[in-house]
């Protein structure tokens, strides 16, 4: 494949923003039938590059060549009709229609058709065809991975050659990664070239067949994915050596949290935690796992004040129930969000943003919220914490997700808490940034914290904890100390009715 | 070829350009109105520069139009940086017009008079939003439409009062009360309608509600609840108390401005259409220009001052019908509009 012509190539691609030379003469060569990743930490320049090939940006100088003839993108529509696709982060469907109207928006004459020849057409084309659909289905309910299929689909109705996916696994639970790369690998004996970025090196080392890193607006490495490990791309991508995670020291005696018999209902009202036990030790992380939709959101939810719940639970023998999340922080109880929006205010500046948790305590003078000492507080957490921003008073929206996230964190272990409970807490994170919350998560256990850490991602939930739970359907299997449980007991747990092997 | 990308971080410097662009543009386009109307563009804005900022009498005209303007306009912008959207302000003016007359009328004349006056206008003004907030926060009621549909409710419960219960002895056939006691009357500047206590609080309103808001810890909140209310709830603030609190301060302002217009420059509660001349509604885009900082209200509530005082000269000297400045209203606020989008976006010029 190395001898034919690229498909796609940039060539010298240089482009800057104000401040940033986002794309620093990069060149990239694009065959057919080869999957190609992206690789970089938030910032490298992965977008950019990307929304150069889709047209939404122009490059300042340099080239693109589409089957060896220079050509210009000045817009997706362009970029289309040369048959470069893009499969956006989150979907861009229109939720209350069928998949087929969804499907008619990729076809030419596809809005004058009548339904049922519409649906004939489509059927016509995609018979045989690897990825299938529902055609019928409305797309608000489809899974997430579906809706990635029909994002694809429609691109390959319209022509495709170059189909470009960018972090296509960010939004898919673990379940559904594995189908998405079997059908790319699919598209790929089609002739097809295939792009995606992503910051996983895992997926990015099993499915790509060269990887191409960025660093800091610059190619740093192209490599064959046969060729290339696992830390050799992390000094790529870091420019240096990975940091050693810390080790994780024995839990402490005592209970620090106990939990018994909890129920929560979701916010239909149906029981969505089931009457779950544990307890929590000092300087212990008990990690816990299910697919989304397990109970895992009422049961954090419950612990951080913000749903009721039934039974107990205790922080050292002080009942929580009752409690308002500002109550229950000002006792040491701190809360990362599953989603990062929940805890933040991107409008508002960084500081104002880490002293959503103080400023009504710490940095209140009588009505008077005190700024200097606020922009003085974040301007430590700052530095503690290296969270990479203009400034303090830089609004948040500004700032990468991983920055975004070392803003969370920085915020909710300033006051020293008892016991933090961690949603995710490196979803959609560079690998820089989920190295340095490890690091802080296992520290600050070793110093007598306790963690309560609810996650999808089992790689991580390993690494970091000393007992481990699954959540099927509201009922908590578990836990056990993670040196008796492995991966696919664990996987097993989080997804099937018998509780089989435990 | 042109090409828009968006600007995450726009300048200062490009945003005052920005703004001064589509305000020329809207003048421009306003002039061809006018030249359309059969007026120069030029004598026309010379007229009304010249009848407005050129006269005393002129002045003082824009100062009467901007106190209600001042007072409304400062709590609107803080309702809508709580993404509180009282549009009822007109209601909330006309009834703390009615309680100020309440006092006035009904209470014996004394030096306390007019501070009992706003008082009661402040109360009864925010009152008015109580039901809408109250819903708001408790039921999640959209409270655009809750504010709004108070408006007529307001307007008809004054309808009632001026022509039934407290319809004066002495005014034959007219629907209005009797004339207020001189302590119920608020001083003037020189012959002018300018009532200036009310003035003087419209400023002192505007550059507190900028202190709450940015000063404070309970402003602090605020913007909180109006930015994300997600973030709000985990950081576990009382939303429902911001909300009902929030339709309490803009509520409380339009009731001043409501005795304002009655304590200064009219002596009775009279027809709900003639206390107002729609300060209510013309407010909004007041609070809307002023971009979430009460402060600024002390610049965008004399434009559109000057905007209603000029519309009445053009009227009177130029002979062209009130309506135009509506049109011209109008047309700047499409092109603020306009402005607001195209700071965002970046122009560059593609090879």
């Amino acid at each position: 494949m190395e001898t034919s012509p690229p498909l796609l190539r940039l060539s010298n691609i240089t482009r800057s923003f104000p401040g940033v030379l986002a794309n620093d003469r990069v060149s990239v060569d694009f065959h057919a039938g080869e999957v190609h990743a992206l690789l970089g930490e938030n910032g490298a320049g992965k977008t950019t590059l990307m929304n150069i090939l889709y047209g939404l940006h122009a490059p300042d100088s340099g080239e693109l060549l589409f089957e060896g003839r220079p050509v210009r993108v000045g817009s997706p529509a362009q970029a289309l009709r040369l048959g470069i696709a893009l499969v956006p982060q989150h979907p861009l469907l229109v939720e209350r229609h069928t998949v087929a109207e969804n499907l008619a928006l990729g076809l030419r004459d596809g809005l004058l058709l009548t339904r049922r020849r519409l649906l004939a057409k489509l059927r016509e084309r995609l018979a045989d065809h690897p990825l299938q659909v529902d055609l019928e289905a409305r797309v608000e309910s489809l899974s997430a991975g579906q809706k990635q299929r029909l994002e694809i689909l429609r691109a390959l109705l319209q022509g495709a050659r170059v189909l470009i996916l960018d972090e296509p696994t960010s939004v898919l639970t673990p379940q559904e990664v594995a189908p998405l790369f079997q059908q790319l690998a699919q598209l790929k004996a089609q002739g097809m070239a295939i792009l995606f970025i992503s910051h996983k090196l895992d997926e990015v080392l099993s499915h790509a067949d060269r990887i191409t890193v960025l660093r800091a607006g610059r190619k740093v490495g192209e490599l064959s994915a046969r060729e290339a490990t696992h830390e050799q791309l992390v000094r790529l991508m870091l420019g240096r050596e990975a940091v050693p995670r810390p080790r994780l020291a024995p839990a402490q005696p005592g209970v620090r949290l106990e939990v018994t018999n909890l129920e929560v209902r979701s916010d239909r009202g149906l029981p969505a935690v089931r009457g779950a036990s544990f307890t929590l030790a000092p300087g212990e992380i008990l990690g816990i796992a299910g697919v989304a939709g397990s109970g895992q959101g009422e049961l954090v939810e419950a612990l951080a004040g913000l749903r009721p719940f039934r039974g107990q639970a205790r922080l050292e023998g002080e009942p929580l129930e009752g409690l308002s999340p500002a109550q229950l922080f000002a006792r040491g109880v701190a809360h990362v969000p599953e989603e990062r929006r929940a805890g933040t205010v991107p409008a508002m500046s960084v500081a104002e943003n880490l002293a959503l948790r103080t400023f009504r305590t710490a940095l209140r003078r009588g009505p008077w919220l005190d700024r200097e000492r606020m922009e003085r507080q974040a301007t430590e957490l700052i530095q503690a914490y290296q969270i990479a921003t203009p400034g303090p008073r830089a609004p948040l929206r500004l700032l990468s997700g991983g920055n975004i996230q070392r803003a969370v964190l920085a915020r909710e272990l300033a006051g020293a808490p008892r016991l933090l409970i961690a949603v995710h807490p490196t979803y959609g994170v560079d690998v820089g940034a989920t190295e340095q919350v490890h690091r802080l998560l296992i520290q600050r256990a070793r110093e007598g914290m306790s963690v309560l850490l609810v996650t999808e991602d089992l790689d991580e939930l390993f690494a970091l904890s000393h007992r481990v739970a699954a959540l099927y359907q509201g009922a908590l299997r578990g836990p056990w100390p993670a040196g008796e449980v492995d991966f696919e007991r664990l996987g097993r747990m989080m997804t099937q009715a018998a509780e089989g092997a435990a | 070829m042109i090409r828009f990308e968006l600007d995450p971080l726009p300048r200062r410097r490009k945003r005052v350009g920005v703004y001064l662009g589509v305000l020329a543009l809207a003048f421009t386009l306003a002039g061809a109105l006018f030249a359309a109307y059969g007026v120069g563009p030029l004598e026309a804005y010379g007229t009304l520069l010249e009848g407005t900022l050129g006269d005393p009498q002129g002045l003082a005209e824009v100062l009467r139009r901007t106190i209600p303007l001042l007072l409304i306009g400062s709590g609107l912008t803080l309702a809508f940086r709580v993404s509180f959207f009282n549009i009822g302000a007109e209601g909330q003016l006309l009834l703390g017009a009615a309680a100020g007359a309440a006092v006035a009328l009904f209470l014996p004349a004394s030096a306390v008079s007019l501070p009992l006056m706003f008082l009661a206008g402040a109360a009864a003004g925010g009152l008015w939003t109580l039901p809408a907030a109250w819903l708001r926060a408790r039921v999640d009621v959209n409270e655009i439409l809750t504010t709004l549909m108070l408006n007529s409710v307001a307007g008809y419960l004054v309808l009632y009062l001026v022509s039934g219960p407290w319809r004066g002895e002495q005014v034959q056939g007219f629907t209005y009360t009797d004339e207020f006691p001189g302590a119920a009357r608020l001083p003037l500047l020189g012959d002018t309608l300018v009532h200036w206590p009310t003035l003087v609080l419209g400023v002192v309103l505007a550059v507190a509600l900028q202190v709450l808001l940015t000063r404070t810890s309970l402003g602090y909140e605020l913007r909180v609840v109006g930015e994300s209310p997600r973030a709000a709830r985990y950081a576990g603030m009382p939303i429902p108390r911001v909300v009902l609190l929030t339709g309490l301060l803009s509520g409380g302002a339009a009731g001043l401005a409501g005795v304002g217009e009655v304590a200064g420059i009219h002596y009775r509660l009279l027809d709900p259409s003639q206390i107002s001349l729609g300060y209510g509604f013309t407010a909004i885009i007041v609070a809307w220009l002023a971009r979430g900082h009460p402060a600024l209200v002390l610049l965008t509530a004399p434009l559109m001052g000057l905007i209603l005082a000029g519309g009445d000269l053009l009227k009177i000297s130029l002979n062209m019908p009130f309506r135009v400045i509506d049109v011209f209203s109008g047309l700047m606020l499409l092109c603020l509009i306009a402005g607001e989008s195209l700071v965002r976006y970046r122009v560059r010029w593609a090879r």
